[in-house]
C-alpha cells in the first residue's frame, strides 16, 4: 500500500496534537478579577469595561469580596464595547459599562441603552462630574496636559495655553493625536467655549505648523522621551505612570496650561444598562466605584483624579481638582462629538 | 478538456451553506444602510472616501507588486536551484508570517525609527523616515510575502519538467527558460497569491495605524470610535466588500484563463537543479536581507523586551500556558472546519465552474475583505437575533475565525485541484464510480497537500487574532493575543514581549510546516 515518508511521519505527529486538542474542547480559565474561583452564592454582574485589568482589578474585587458575588468582565476598547452594546441593543448580556473614554457612554445613552441612576448614587460625585439626565456618573478624572521633555525644555518656555503650540518656535517639536477620544473630547470643549471658527483656525495652525500625528497617547509619551519630538498633548497620568514605573529620572514631566482650557479634565464614567435584569446589584457596583476605597485605589494607582465627594487625590497630583477646567457635562453629546469630527476632517487634523 | 461537469448535489448544498454562512458580516452591513440610506451614500461616495480608498488601492498595488518581488526569486532560488541550505532557507524566509502586524509595525519603529535602535547603533541623526505610505508598504510587504511564497514554492515543485528540459535541451539560457516556459504556468498561483495579500492590505488597520497611513480601514475606524457613526461605517465596509469582488474577478480572471496540468503521467521526478555558481553569493545575499528585516530584526526587538521585562515580574508561566491553549483551541478548530470548507468551495469553482459556483466562491471571500471589528459586530447583530443560546460560546467564536479567514485556505487547495489533470477523475468515473466516490477517494488525497497548506494558514491567522476575540469569546477566555493587547494599551511593551514570543514559537510550527510544502520528496 501507500508507504509513509519522514515527512509524513511528521505531519501525522502534528495532526495527532491537534486532534489531542480538539477532544479537550473546553477552554482554559486564566486567573484574575474575572474568572472567580470560589463559587458565590448568589448570581453576579456582567461589566464591559474599556479599562484594562491592571487599571480595575482591586476595585472589583473589592466589591466581589464585599458583596459575596462574582463580577464577569468583559475587556476590550471602549469604543468597541460601545457598538456591541448598540448592536446587542436588549439583548445585552452586560449589566454595568465602564467607559475609560467620555464620547462612548455619551453615544450608549443616546441610544437610550442606560438606566437612570438612583439619586443617592448621582449625590455621591459632584454635578459637573456627572450626567445631567442621570444617566452616567464620572468615576476618575484625568487630565489634558501639556508634557515635554525636562532635558530639553523648560517650563518657563511653555506657553500659557495649547493655542500658544502655533507659535514657529514649535515647529515640528509639538506631538498630538487627532485620532483619540481625548484629543476630540478636547476639541469639543473648545469648540464651545471659543467657538468654531478659532478652533478651526487652531487646528489648521496646528498642521501647518508641523505637528506631528500618533495614534494614541501612549505613542507621544513614549516619543517625548525617546527624543523624537519634544512637547506633546496628551492626559497626565500617563506620564505619572511611567514616572513610578521608571523612576524620577523619567525625562518626561507634565504641565497644566492654565488657559485655553489646557488641563480640561475628562472623565472615566460608568453607567448601568437599561436592559439588565440585575439592577439592584448593577446600582451596588456603581456605588462600590464609588467608594473611598476604592477611589483611594484609582488614585494611587492609575494617578487619575479621584470624582467622588471627599475623596483624596494621589500626593503626586500637584493642581488640586478644583482648579481644573471640566467641559460642561451636556456636551458630552453625540451630535457634538460628530461635528467635531466633521471639523477636524475639514481642518485636516484628522 | 472536459466540458463544465455537474456538481454532485450534495456538494453543491454544502457550498451554499458555507457561502451563506461566510456572507453574515456583509449582510449585516447591508442591514445598517438600509437604515439610512441617503447618509451611507453620502459617505460611500464623498470625496474624502475615495481619496481615500485611492490611497489605499496604490498602497495595495504596491504591496502586492513588492511581495511577489520578493517570493519569486526565493521561491525559485529555494526549489530550484543549488542554493546552499534551501531548505533552511525556506523555513526562515516563511517565519515572518507568523508576526501580527501591529506587533511587526511597532517593531520596525522601534528598531528603525527616529532615535530607534538602528539609528542609535549607527551614530546617525536622522534616518529616512519610516512613518506613511514608505512604512506602511514596507511592514506590510515584509510579513505578508510568505502568503504568495507559500503556495509558489508548492507549484514550483509540482511544475511538469518536460516542456522544461525540452527547452533546456534546445539551449535556452536558464533566464529565457523561466521567462517562457515557467512564469506563464505560475499565473495561478501568483494571483491566487496576490488576491490574499491583497486582501491582508485592504482590510489591516494595526499597521497602518502605528505607522501613520490613512488607509480605508482607518476611516471605518474613526466612523466606528470617533463619530459612533455606525451608518457611515457599514457604508465604508460595503465599499471594501465590492473591492474585494473587484480583486477576486480579477484574481479568477488571471487564474482561470491558464489551465495548466500535467500532460504525462503525472509521476513527480526531481529535475535537475540550476547551478548558481558565483551567482549564489548575492542569492545569498538577499535571502539573508530579506530574512534578517522580516524576523531577525523585529524578534530580536522582542527578546530584548523579553529579558527587561521578566525582571519586572509579567505574566507567569502558569497563566502564559493557559493563554496558549485557549488561542490553540480557538485556532485548531477552525483551521479544520475552514479546510473542509475551502475544499468545497474550491472543488467547486475548479472542478465543477458553473454560474453558482462562481457565486458561491465569491460568498465565500466576504469574510476576509473586512477589518475583524465588522465582522464582530455582524456576528453580534444575527447572533443575539437568531441564536441567542449560542451567543458569546466558544462554538460562535469558533466560527467568527472560520468565515474571517475561509479564503486564506481556498487558494492553496484551488491551486493544488488546478494542476491536478482531470484525466484522473475521468478514468474514474469511466470505471463507474459515481461523481460522490470519486471526490471522496480521487480529490480529497490529491488536494491533500493544499488543505494542509490551507489549514496552517488558517491557524497561523486565528492565533494572532484580536478583535473578533474581544467581542465575542466568552468572558474570561483569553489568549495570547488579548494578553498582549492588555499589556499594550497602557505601554507596557516589555511585559508583552513574553506573550508575543510564545505567540510566535507556537505559530512557527504550522509556518514550518507550511515551508516543507515545497520541499524535494527525499
Amino acid at each position: 500500500m501507500i508507504s509513509v515518508t519522514p515527512q509524513q511521519k511528521r505531519l501525522l505527529a502534528a495532526l495527532a496534537v491537534f486532534a489531542a486538542v480538539l477532544l479537550t474542547g473546553c477552554g482554559f480559565s486564566t486567573e484574575d478579577s474575572g474568572g472567580g474561583s470560589n463559587e458565590p452564592d448568589v448570581e453576579g454582574i456582567t461589566l464591559y469595561s474599556g479599562r484594562i485589568p491592571a487599571a480595575i482589578g482591586p476595585a472589583v474585587d473589592s466589591y466581589e469580596a464585599q458583596a459575596n458575588r462574582d463580577v464577569q468582565v468583559r475587556y476590550a476598547e471602549t469604543a468597541d464595547l460601545a457598538a456591541t452594546l448598540v448592536e446587542e441593543g436588549d439583548a445585552s448580556p452586560a449589566d454595568v459599562f465602564f467607559a475609560q473614554e467620555p464620547g462612548a457612554i455619551a453615544a450608549v445613552a443616546e441610544a437610550g441603552l442606560l438606566a437612570k441612576l438612583p439619586q443617592n448614587i448621582l449625590d455621591m460625585v459632584p454635578a459637573r462630574y456627572r450626567d445631567p439626565e442621570g444617566r452616567w456618573v464620572g468615576v476618575t478624572g484625568r487630565a489634558r496636559v501639556i508634557a515635554y521633555n525636562r532635558n530639553v525644555v523648560s517650563e518657563s518656555e511653555l506657553p500659557p495655553s495649547p493655542f500658544g503650540l502655533t507659535d514657529l518656535k514649535w515647529k515640528d517639536r509639538v506631538g498630538w493625536s487627532p485620532a483619540s477620544s481625548s484629543m476630540q473630547e478636547y476639541v469639543t470643549a473648545l469648540r464651545a467655549k471659543y467657538g468654531d471658527d478659532r478652533t478651526k483656525q487652531w487646528l489648521e495652525e496646528m498642521v501647518d505648523n508641523g505637528a506631528v500625528a500618533f495614534p494614541d497617547n501612549v505613542t507621544i509619551r513614549d516619543a517625548i522621551a525617546k527624543g523624537e519630538i519634544d512637547v506633546g498633548l496628551i492626559n497626565h497620568y500617563y506620564v505619572a505612570q511611567a514616572i513610578s514605573e521608571e523612576g524620577p529620572d523619567y525625562p518626561v514631566a507634565v504641565y497644566f496650561p492654565p488657559g485655553g482650557l489646557g488641563s480640561l479634565l475628562l472623565l472615566t464614567s460608568v453607567g448601568v444598562l437599561e436592559s439588565s435584569d440585575r439592577k439592584p446589584e448593577a446600582f451596588a457596583f456603581v456605588r462600590s466605584l464609588l467608594s473611598k476605597q476604592s477611589q483611594q485605589f484609582f488614585t494611587s494607582s492609575s494617578k487619575e483624579y479621584p470624582l467622588a465627594k471627599g475623596a483624596k487625590p494621589d500626593p503626586s497630583l500637584s493642581v488640586p481638582i478644583a482648579k481644573i477646567p471640566v467641559s460642561d457635562s451636556s456636551l458630552v453629546d453625540l451630535k457634538e462629538l460628530q461635528g467635531t469630527i466633521e471639523l477636524m476632517k475639514e481642518a485636516g487634523a484628522l | 478538456m472536459a466540458a463544465a461537469r455537474r456538481a454532485p448535489l450534495g456538494l453543491l448544498a454544502a457550498g451554499a451553506l458555507i457561502g451563506a454562512a461566510a456572507v453574515l458580516p456583509a449582510a449585516y452591513l447591508v442591514v445598517v444602510i438600509a437604515g439610512d440610506l441617503s447618509a451611507a451614500l453620502e459617505t460611500a461616495f464623498s470625496s474624502r472616501a475615495l481619496e481615500t480608498l485611492l490611497r489605499t488601492a496604490a498602497l495595495t498595488a504596491a504591496v502586492v507588486v513588492a511581495s511577489v518581488a520578493i517570493a519569486l526569486p526565493i521561491g525559485w532560488l529555494t526549489v530550484r536551484t543549488d542554493l546552499p541550505a534551501r531548505r533552511l532557507w525556506a523555513v526562515l524566509c516563511t517565519l515572518p508570517l507568523v508576526i501580527p502586524s501591529y506587533v511587526g509595525a511597532y517593531l520596525l519603529v522601534a528598531a528603525l525609527g527616529p532615535n530607534g535602535m538602528l539609528q542609535e547603533a549607527l551614530g546617525v541623526n536622522r534616518l529616512p523616515s519610516i512613518y506613511g505610505f514608505t512604512g506602511a508598504w514596507l511592514v506590510l510587504t515584509l510579513f505578508t510575502y510568505p502568503l504568495v511564497l507559500i503556495p509558489l514554492r508548492a507549484t514550483l515543485r509540482r511544475i511538469d519538467p518536460q516542456l522544461e528540459d525540452a527547452a533546456r535541451a534546445m539551449g535556452r539560457g536558464p533566464l529565457e527558460v523561466f521567462r517562457t516556459v515557467i512564469l506563464p504556468q505560475l499565473w495561478p498561483v501568483l494571483a491566487a497569491g496576490s488576491l490574499l495579500v491583497a486582501l491582508f492590505t485592504i482590510s489591516d488597520f494595526g499597521a497602518v495605524s502605528i505607522l501613520r497611513f490613512r488607509s480605508f480601514t482607518a476611516e471605518i475606524y474613526v466612523a466606528y470610535q470617533s463619530s459612533f457613526d455606525r451608518v457611515a461605517a457599514a457604508s465604508l465596509g460595503a465599499v471594501l466588500v465590492v473591492a474585494m469582488l473587484v480583486l477576486l474577478l480579477a484574481s479568477s480572471r488571471i487564474r482561470g484563463a491558464r489551465r495548466v496540468h500535467r500532460l504525462g503521467p503525472g509521476t513527480l521526478r526531481p529535475t535537475q537543479p540550476y547551478r548558481l555558481g558565483r551567482w549564489r553569493w548575492p542569492a545569498l545575499a538577499f535571502c539573508s536581507l530579506i530574512v534578517t528585516v522580516a524576523f531577525v530584526l523585529p524578534v530580536g526587538v522582542l527578546v530584548y523586551w523579553a529579558s527587561k521585562g521578566i525582571s519586572t515580574g509579567s505574566t507567569s508561566l502558569h497563566t502564559i500556558a493557559a493563554l496558549g491553549g485557549n488561542s490553540l483551541l480557538i485556532a485548531v478548530w477552525a483551521a479544520a472546519i475552514g479546510a473542509v470548507a475551502a475544499l468545497i468551495v474550491a472543488a467547486l469553482a475548479v472542478r465543477y465552474p458553473s454560474r453558482i459556483s462562481g457565486a458561491i466562491e465569491r460568498l465565500a471571500h466576504a469574510g476576509y475583505a473586512l477589518p475583524g471589528i465588522l465582522v464582530a459586530l455582524g456576528l453580534v447583530f444575527f447572533a443575539t437575533r437568531a441564536v441567542p443560546a449560542l451567543y458569546q460560546t466558544i462554538a460562535l467564536l469558533v466560527f467568527a475565525m472560520t468565515i474571517h479567514y475561509l479564503p486564506l485556505a481556498i487558494g492553496p487547495i484551488a491551486s493544488s485541484l488546478v494542476q491536478l489533470s482531470p484525466r484522473i477523475e475521468e478514468a474514474a468515473r469511466g470505471m463507474g464510480r459515481g461523481p460522490a466516490e470519486v471526490f471522496r477517494t480521487i480529490t480529497i488525497p490529491l488536494a491533500r497537500g493544499g488543505m494542509m497548506a490551507g489549514a496552517a494558514l488558517v491557524f497561523l491567522h486565528a492565533m494572532k487574532e484580536l478583535t473578533v476575540t474581544l467581542i465575542l469569546s466568552p468572558i474570561g477566555f483569553k489568549t495570547l493575543a488579548t494578553d498582549i493587547w492588555t499589556q499594550t494599551t497602557y505601554g507596557f511593551y516589555e511585559a508583552s514581549a513574553i506573550p508575543a514570543l510564545v505567540l510566535l514559537a507556537v505559530a512557527a510550527i504550522p509556518v514550518y510546516l507550511l515551508s516543507e510544502q515545497g520541499a524535494a520528496p527525499s
